[in-house]
């Protein structure tokens, strides 16, 4: 018998119903139907009636979580279009912002599916050693969220030389930390049994739905715009590229575990080769045309696609996030697994998607389970195995 | 190195689709302009035979019509190729390419109700983004869209149990 | 019965936390308060997993035409008294999102808040001391 359980996958604590609906006979999930809307703001339309220098502090709430992604991209498709280099300085700045960007976006995204499988104190930890990042980010920039530090033509704050200590010790404190991380995770048999063959999206699927980021990667599909179309300081760099086969949530959460240690990697060689010199070029028009600006923000490329015809607002601008081609790929990955890994499932793609959830199971009309109970299933088969570990 | 790469792949698809328009803009982005009959069997081959991501779809009110761009990505080299459609305003029909493709399903949705482009042949043209209650033709990113509808008054729905 | 729930509110309040098409930066730093160095639990604050059970409606983002039947809803189930913080410029007067075809106004144009906490996002002291206004004032 078909029952119908409509669930939401990100925060176990926001409110809003019948984001996925989950159609399940027994306790297997056979299909999925996605239904999303909740939080659609016009972007593209508030877009065309703002200033091509006013847009960037627009993107950036489109998410707060990689909020540095939309701006970034966006000012690359501006000086796409108008044939525009940034000077070296400003190249490597972004940089080092995108990275230390991407840590603290996997770090959120750990503490929450820790939060998710049961593991609290995982995610109490790892937010923990977020917070000095965050004091970074408002020590360089002014702000823990929502810096603002693209500007067509450059950056818009320089990172003081007697600043590079203070990034250095956080990154020496980090990379003891992430270690610490990557062998409690990896080496706990519990949690390897609630995320190994779980949510499996094979190679041919994850092409098929275009998806991008550690999804991919994590299903054997090697694509990554940092090495496959550089721009900025990234091909000045010395760095490797991660990449799993096995496609379950396992691989992926592997992939952006060991992607934290490349970007301390970056991040140091950036620091040591900084050149020195402006910030900024001087832009006076943006000319008729088009012009398409990529990033690897921390869940995927990032796409932004700007018209101009010449005068001071765009024509159109595109925003194309991740998690677009992501989420819809949850309809070949949740098949097949119980309720309990669905919650986990579906927020294994991190959908930075700012979304919906409350979750009910209902049974021919009549509510049976509610959302915290969803979240109370995931933890009661984590006791179980447990205790099947004997701890 | 790059550079040479997309040179072979612009002469394969000068040869099998003579007439294209092909715009060069920088060394990694390419302009194709195709027309509306033409546009599903050059994407069938870019997808199938060359191995190309789709990316996403761009919907822009013009003119001349409304253009349809699909941006297409050629990870190997890093390349982008947009393949531009227009499709009249009198006539707004294309084929769909979700069977084919089933990344190009919720942009299609997307195009559909933000730009009133029918993609015959989706097996779920529904709404993707806006309300229940929004008005199924008006369409905000059209040029003609005043501002003014933005108050439209929606009744406080109760919240039903489906 | 006013005044025993009165009473729970002040000295321990439960909150509920209702994200409206939010850009998700203020719903993080909301969950920050629990984590170790703010802590909010000590204090008796605690996110609940449902509105039936609030004190206090913790609210950001701001309202579009697909939530607003349900963040309505959700104000419905709250046991009266309580507590409506606004939390984010976005939820007190909708940020730059204004020209928007798809948002429906402000917080306090569908339900009477009682704290607003501008900021993008507030800092997580700021959300502290603006709960901590509110109780003081009841």
């Amino acid at each position: 018998m078909r029952r119908i359980v409509p669930i939401g996958p990100y925060h176990p604590l926001q409110e809003e119903p019948e984001f996925f609906k989950l159609i399940v006979e027994g306790e297997k999930v056979v299909d999925l139907e996605i239904n999303i809307g909740y939080n659609h703001r016009g972007h593209e339309f508030i877009s065309q009636t703002l200033t091509w220098d006013q847009i960037p502090f627009l993107v950036e709430r489109i998410c707060g979580i990689c909020s540095d992604s939309h701006p970034y991209a966006y000012v690359l498709a501006v000086e796409d279009c108008a044939h525009i280099t940034a000077p070296p300085r400003a190249q490597y700045i972004r940089t080092i912002i995108g990275e230390l960007e991407r840590i603290h976006s996997h770090y959120l995204w750990l503490g929450l599916a820790g939060h998710f499988i049961g593991y609290n104190t995982v995610w109490m930890w790892v937010w923990r050693y977020r917070e000095p990042l965050l004091d970074l980010f408002e020590l360089i920039m002014g702000n823990r969220n929502h810096y603002a530090i693209n500007k067509i033509g450059g950056a818009r704050r320089d990172i003081l030389p007697e600043d590079y200590p203070k990034i250095e010790k956080y990154l020496d404190l980090l990379e003891k930390k992430n270690a610490m991380f990557t062998n409690a995770i990896l080496d706990d048999p519990v949690i390897r049994a609630r995320l190994e063959n779980v949510g499996i999206l094979s190679k041919e699927d994850a092409i098929a739905y275009g998806v991008l980021g550690p999804t991919a990667r994590g299903s054997g599909y090697a694509c990554d715009i940092r090495k496959d179309d550089p721009y900025d300081a990234y091909d000045k760099v010395d760095w490797n590229m991660i990449v799993f086969e096995e496609g379950d949530v396992l691989a992926k959460a592997k992939v952006r575990l060991i992607e934290c240690n490349e970007s301390i990697k970056i991040v140091r060689q950036c620091l040591k080769n900084m050149p020195d010199g402006p910030i900024e070029t001087r832009v006076d028009e943006i000319p008729p045309g088009e012009g398409i600006g990529r990033h690897e923000a921390p869940r995927g490329e990032v796409f932004h696609y700007v018209r101009s015809d010449g005068s001071n607002m765009p024509v159109r601008h595109k925003v194309r996030a991740p998690s677009f081609m992501n989420v819809a790929s949850n309809v070949v990955a949740v098949k097949g697994y119980s309720i309990a890994d669905a919650a986990l499932v579906l927020a294994a793609v991190d959908p930075c998607y700012c979304c919906t959830e409350r979750t009910f199971v209902y049974e021919n009309g009549k509510k049976k389970y509610s959302g915290q109970d969803l979240l109370k299933l995931s933890w009661e088969k984590t006791e179980k195995i447990k205790r099947r570990y004997g701890k | 190195m790059k550079k040479e790469y997309s040179k072979k792949i612009l002469d394969e698809i000068n040869a099998k689709f003579p007439e294209v328009i092909i715009k060069i803009h920088s060394p990694r982005r390419t302009y194709i302009s195709i027309s509306r009959e033409k546009v599903y069997d050059f994407v069938e081959f870019l997808y199938k035979e060359k191995g190309f991501r789709f990316s996403i779809a761009t919907g822009i009110d013009t003119r001349d019509g409304i253009e349809i761009i699909y941006h297409f990505s050629h990870d190997e080299a890093g390349t982008y190729y947009n393949i531009k459609v227009l499709v009249p305003k009198d006539d707004l029909k294309i084929k769909s390419m979700t069977m084919l493709l089933p990344a190009t399903d919720w942009i299609e949705r997307e195009i559909h109700e933000l730009l009133g482009v029918d993609f015959i042949g989706h097996p779920n043209l529904v709404p993707l983004l806006t309300a229940e209650t929004w008005p199924a033709d008006l369409y905000p990113l059209r040029r003609d869209y005043a501002d003014e509808h933005k108050n439209i008054k929606i009744k406080k729905k109760l919240w039903e149990e489906s | 019965m006013g005044n025993a729930k009165l009473w729970g509110l002040k000295k321990s309040p439960w909150v509920f936390h209702l994200a409206a098409a939010a850009c998700n930066n203020c719903d993080i730093e909301i969950l920050d308060l629990i984590t170790p160095r703010w802590d909010v639990e000590r204090f008796g604050i605690v996110l609940v997993g449902s509105p039936r059970h609030a004190d206090a409606l913790l609210v950001t983002g701001v309202i579009n035409r697909k939530t607003l039947p349900r963040v309505l809803r959700v104000y419905e189930q709250t046991p009266k008294p309580c507590l409506v913080i606004a939390i984010g410029t976005c939820s007190c007067s909708q940020n730059i999102f204004t020209p928007s075809y798809n948002v429906v106004g402000p917080y306090d144009k569908h339900m009477p808040v009682d704290v607003y906490i501008p900021g993008c996002p507030p800092k997580p002291e700021t959300m502290i001391m603006g709960i901590v206004k509110a109780l003081k004032r009841l």
